[in-house]
Formats: structure tokens, C-alpha cells, sequence
């Protein structure tokens, strides 16, 4: 920072001119970027040895000596069969809560972008607490409950269900409300202007409009559910799911097809987000493009009729 | 509205959130309609967060006064088990805040000049950067806890080389070190750092810097006038958001730690879940809780009350 400081004065006194932008513009475009790019390699790096790893053709379990390549872990990859239930689990845990937290979180995220109500500011809170309070909190406290609630749901697959859908309600309930509060509400009236009932205009004029905001946040609660671990490591009682299995085997060894579900987990993840990421701009550069024309056919029109 | 102000901390985190799922940034806009509509739309997620949040931290609450272990829990207003946990476990407690407190402190010299950086001079390519930057979400915790130990460890895929070339001595070791686990929380919490930084920043006005710049102030003068005080609810929000999750750590203690790294989490879990004594460890929990709960309330004083009030009364 002292070498900028000092050129950026001597800059100063040489020439009042505003020339000196100059100089200092090397932190914008080259030292910045390039230590964001250090810091990115360092955030992949264990990214980056999961997936090399995955092809190391280890004799049993993971080791960090490279013994040569092999895509014997991607044939086998079901042959562990505690793996492979844990895997399948997660998958059923994450499909079934993020859709039910999604279908219930949207409509929380609707109700706190587009209306206010009474409580709508100790709901806001509400989400926000449960967003922020540390997991080992939010899992203690399901674990009392569901330890007292035993007779009624047992620990398990529903229990584990059951507190997903409970922190990921909040997490899809933020991302849509954020897309309904940047819509402005005159499509709504426009559709009622032009006659549409209330349930049309959801369906036609809401509904399409924050749909990739709801397609964000169930990728989010997908993936929040099949990472997480110290929750359900809380609530899960006999049942285990990926990372739990993950957790259990690191003292006596990690099966090699972990790296590989990891992989995959991750490739799929990174496709979705990049998807759900780039679609809408798709279409808004087609709806641009679209716009543009009709402006170009309107325009000619005027200039031929002499306007 | 709050929002002209400084940025409330619910904001903040929530547009951190927004970020993460990749959305847009919010603007409120919300009309005035008072009809039943919103209370049906809420109702499921209300009555979810109810029961299985906000009833369940409170049921812990008077847990947490009661006395005996799982299956003989008497209730109580015991209120020295607040004091036994903290005599007992002194030590893990003082660590873990103390692990807590470097561990944000490293995250946000870290995190800063990269949020200010893509927030700043991203230009169109801002979510691509946020999406590498958000990489590691991508793949389980656990996951990428366990690769930090083969990368740490002792023979591993840094040291295994650097020790058979003679450039370490062999006894040389990281794992199981407090090195390794303020590392590996490093690691685990930086995009947590990050987001609310990256929020904040990207909010700052560009004609702020401009108007440093007319007023001939340098690079650094506009950064600790202009860019640095605005930007300090983000640094409030990020500290929050590291330092409070933490501090709960346990996953990265256990996997890269040793004996003398036990945390403050690592004996919540035992108290739960190999002790049951449900009353102690639900102390220990609650005291964690208190952390989010001051800092929360500690942001509304200092950074503007108008924030928090208006949003509860909203």
C-alpha cells in the first residue's frame, strides 16, 4: 500500500492535473485480479485433489501416495454397499426435502417480498435467525425435541427430513423474496387490467416471473441438504447418509469411490448453477434482441412514412 | 426505509444468500395490500420455522436450567449450570474464541481485497467470479475437510516430497496442530467472509469514488474515507458470520486436529451424545446462541437502531 501512497503524491505535486490515475491503476488490474485468482486456486485446491484422486489406483482405501491411473472407481463405483445406501439416502433426503422446502419457502418468499402484513417484520427476523444461528445450535435443540418426540417420530430418515426442510425453508424463502422485490408489481396490475383473474395472473404473469429465483433456491436447498453433516449428525439416529458415512470412515479409511461421488456431486452441481445461472440471461438477450427489431421495423416505418 | 440507510445485518445476510443462489440484488418494493393472501402464503413456513426452529431453541432453553441426564431430566432454573460449563471447559471454551477470533481475523484480511476487487472491477464478469468463489460449496464439508488432511499430512502431497528431499526434517507435522485447525476453519468459513463483503461493496455508490477523486483524494485517502467506513457493515456482518459458526466448530478440530485442539463443539457433541447430559450441553449450546444474539443486537447499536427496530416493526 506505501508505494501507492507515495507515487500517488508524488503524482499529486508534479502535475495538479487529474493524470494521476495512471500509477495507481496497476492495483486494479493486475495486482488485485491476480491475488483473486491466487485465492480462488487456493479455495479449489482439495476440489482439485478430490477429483485427481478419484482416479488414483490405490490398492483398498485413499492414500495420498499416487500409485497410477485408473477409472476402475468409476466402474465400481456401487460396489460398497454401506457407501452406496448412505449415498442413496442423501440423494432421497435432498430430493424430497428441497421440494417440499421450496414449494413451501416460495410462498414465504412471495408473501414477504410483495405484501405487508402484520408480523411481517418478526418473520423477516425469523428467517434471518434461523439462517444465522450456528448449526450445532439448530441441531442440539432438534435433538432435544425429537429425543422427547420419540414415541411419535422415531430418529431417522424423517427426522433428518424434516429438520432439512426446516433450514432450507428459510434459504429458498430469501432468494425468491429478493426476485419479487425487484419486479415491479405493474405486470401484476396489467394482467388485472386486461380482465385476468388472480389465479390466472399467478399462473401467467407471477409465476414465470419469479420461477428462476425458485429454480435458485431449491439448487440451493439441494445442495445444502446432500453437504450437510453436523445437523445431521444431531438427528439422524440410525440412519446415515453420505457425509455421516464420509465422517465415520476417515479413521479407518476412506473407500476410493467417495472422491468419485464427490466428483459427480460436484460436476452436477456446478452444471445446474450454471444453467440455472445463464438461462434467464439467454432469454433476456432473446427478448432484447426481439425488442430491438420491433424498434428497427418501427422505426423504418416512421422514417418512410417521413417523420 | 431502513434501506436508505446503512444496510440492516438481516439485509446483509440475506442478500449474501441471494448471491449464493445467484439471484438479484433486492429493492423493496413491497406494496401495501392488506388482504388474508399473505398470511396463507406464509402460514406453512411459519408454522414450519416454529416448530421445528424457534420451539425447539427455547424447549432447549429451559433445558439448558434443568438438571439429570436424557431420560431423567429434571426441570429447574439451574442457573449454575451456565457457570459449571464455563468452569469445566474453561479451557476448550477460551480456545475455541480464541481459534475463532484469528480464524475471522485471517478470513477478512483475506477475504477483503478480492470482495473489493469483483465488487469493484468485476465489471459483467462478477458472478462468474462469485461462482468460483463459491466452488467449495459444491462439494460436501466433510469432504473437503477430509482432502486438507491428505494435503497436511505428514507424508502427504506437500510434505511427503519437501521431507524426502531433505528441505523439512521429519519430524515436521502440521496435522493435529492448532495451525491445522485454524486452517482448515479458514478454509471452511471464507466464502461466509466473503459474501457479505462483496455484498456491501457492490452496493457502494461509484460516484462516491468519483467525488473522492474530484476532491483530490488519493486511492488511499478514498479507500479509508469512502470505501472502508461504508463498507463496515459488511465487515460486521462478515465477522458475524464467521465467527459465530466458528466458534461451534467441530468437524475441523476433530478431522485435523489432536487431543490438545478439542473445541467447544467437540464437547457439545460428547455432552449430547455420549455423556446425555442434555441439561450442560444445552448450556454450552445457548451460550453459542448468545454470541449471534449480541452481535446482532450489538450491529443495530452501532450501526444504526433503525435497521433492526424497523425491520421487527415492519
Amino acid at each position: 500500500m506505501s508505494a501507492v501512497t507515495v507515487e500517488a503524491a508524488g503524482a499529486d505535486s508534479a502535475n495538479q492535473a487529474p493524470v494521476r490515475r495512471g500509477k495507481g491503476r496497476r492495483w486494479s488490474s493486475f495486482i488485485l485480479p491476480t491475488y483473486t485468482w491466487v485465492v480462488i486456486v487456493y479455495l479449489s485446491l482439495p476440489i482439485f485433489v478430490m477429483i485427481v484422486f478419484g482416479f488414483n489406483d490405490v490398492p483398498g482405501r485413499v492414500s495420498a501416495k499416487w500409485y497410477g491411473f485408473t477409472t476402475q472407481w468409476y466402474r465400481d463405483l456401487f460396489d460398497n454397499v454401506e457407501l452406496t445406501a448412505a449415498f442413496k439416502t442423501s440423494i432421497a433426503i435432498a430430493i424430497v426435502s428441497s421440494l417440499l422446502a421450496t414449494l413451501i419457502g416460495a410462498l414465504l418468499g412471495l408473501a414477504l417480498g410483495r405484501y405487508r402484513f402484520k408480523g411481517s417484520g418478526s418473520t423477516n427476523y425469523l428467517v434471518f435467525l434461523a439462517i444465522a444461528s450456528p448449526e450445532i445450535v439448530l441441531g442440539t435443540s432438534l435433538l432435544t425435541m425429537f429425543v422427547n418426540a420419540y414415541t411419535f417420530i422415531p430418529q431417522g430418515f424423517l427426522t433428518i427430513l424434516i429438520s432439512h426442510i426446516m433450514f432450507s425453508i428459510s434459504f429458498v424463502a430469501v432468494t425468491v423474496r429478493a426476485r419479487v422485490q425487484g419486479l415491479s408489481s405493474s405486470y401484476e396490475e396489467a394482467a388485472q387490467d386486461l380482465g385476468a383473474n388472480p389465479t390466472t395472473t399467478f399462473r401467467l404473469v407471477t409465476m414465470p416471473l419469479i420461477m428462476p429465483s425458485v429454480i435458485s433456491g431449491f439448487l440451493l436447498a439441494f445442495a445444502l441438504s446432500v453437504d450437510d453433516f453436523v445437523i445431521t449428525s444431531f438427528v439422524s439416529g440410525p440412519t446415515v447418509t453420505f457425509p455421516l458415512y464420509v465422517y465415520g470412515a476417515v479413521k479407518s479409511g476412506i473407500p476410493p469411490q467417495v472422491n468419485v461421488m464427490g466428483t459427480i456431486l460436484f460436476a452436477v452441481g456446478v452444471l445446474a448453477a450454471i444453467s440455472s445461472a445463464v438461462a434467464p440471461a439467454l432469454s433476456a438477450k432473446k427478448d432484447a434482441r426481439r425488442l430491438a427489431q420491433d424498434r428497427a421495423t418501427t422505426e423504418a416505418h416512421y422514417s418512410s412514412i417521413g417523420k | 426505509m431502513a434501506d436508505q440507510g446503512k444496510p440492516s445485518l438481516e439485509d446483509l445476510v440475506e442478500s449474501s444468500v441471494t448471491a449464493l443462489g445467484g439471484g438479484v440484488a433486492p429493492q423493496r418494493l413491497a406494496s401495501r395490500r392488506k388482504r388474508l393472501v399473505p398470511y396463507g402464503l406464509a402460514a406453512p413456513s411459519v408454522f414450519w420455522l416454529l416448530v421445528f426452529f424457534l420451539i425447539p431453541t427455547i424447549y432447549m432453553g429451559f433445558i439448558s436450567l434443568g438438571s439429570g441426564y436424557l431420560g431423567d431430566i429434571k426441570f429447574g432454573l439451574n442457573f449454575s449450570n451456565y457457570v459449571d460449563v464455563l468452569k469445566t471447559y474453561d479451557t476448550q471454551f477460551i480456545r475455541s474464541v480464541v481459534y475463532a477470533l484469528i480464524v475471522t481475523f485471517l478470513a477478512l484480511c483475506i477475504a477483503y481485497p478480492l470482495a473489493y476487487w469483483i465488487a469493484l472491477y468485476g465489471g459483467r464478469r462478477k458472478n462468474v467470479f462469485i461462482l468460483l468463489i463459491l466452488l467449495p460449496f459444491f462439494v460436501s464439508f466433510v469432504i473437503r475437510t477430509v482432502q486438507w488432511q491428505f494435503i497436511l499430512a505428514d507424508n502427504g502431497i506437500i510434505f511427503g516430497p519437501l521431507k524426502n528431499l531433505g528441505l523439512l526434517s521429519e519430524n515436521f507435522h502440521v496435522l493435529s496442530t492448532p495451525i491445522a485447525v485454524i486452517a482448515g476453519i479458514t478454509y471452511n468459513f471464507l466464502p461466509f467472509t466473503a459474501l457479505p463483503l462483496y455484498v456491501a461493496l457492490e452496493r457502494l455508490d461509484p460516484r462516491l469514488l468519483e467525488a473522492g477523486r474530484d476532491l483530490y483524494a488519493n486511492k488511499v485517502t478514498t479507500f479509508l474515507k469512502v470505501v472502508w467506513p461504508l463498507s463496515l457493515p459488511g465487515v460486521f456482518a462478515a465477522f458475524l458470520l464467521t465467527f459465530v459458526p466458528a466458534v461451534g466448530d467441530y468437524v475441523n478440530s476433530q478431522v485435523l486436529g489432536g487431543p490438545k485442539t478439542t473445541m467447544i463443539g467437540q464437547i457439545i457433541q460428547n455432552l449430547f451424545q455420549v455423556n446425555f447430559d442434555y441439561p450442560h450441553g444445552a448450556a454450552l449450546s445457548f451460550i453459542l446462541m448468545a454470541f449471534l444474539l449480541i452481535g446482532a443486537s450489538l450491529y443495530a447499536k452501532v450501526l444504526g437502531t433503525e435497521a433492526v427496530t424497523s425491520a421487527a416493526g415492519r
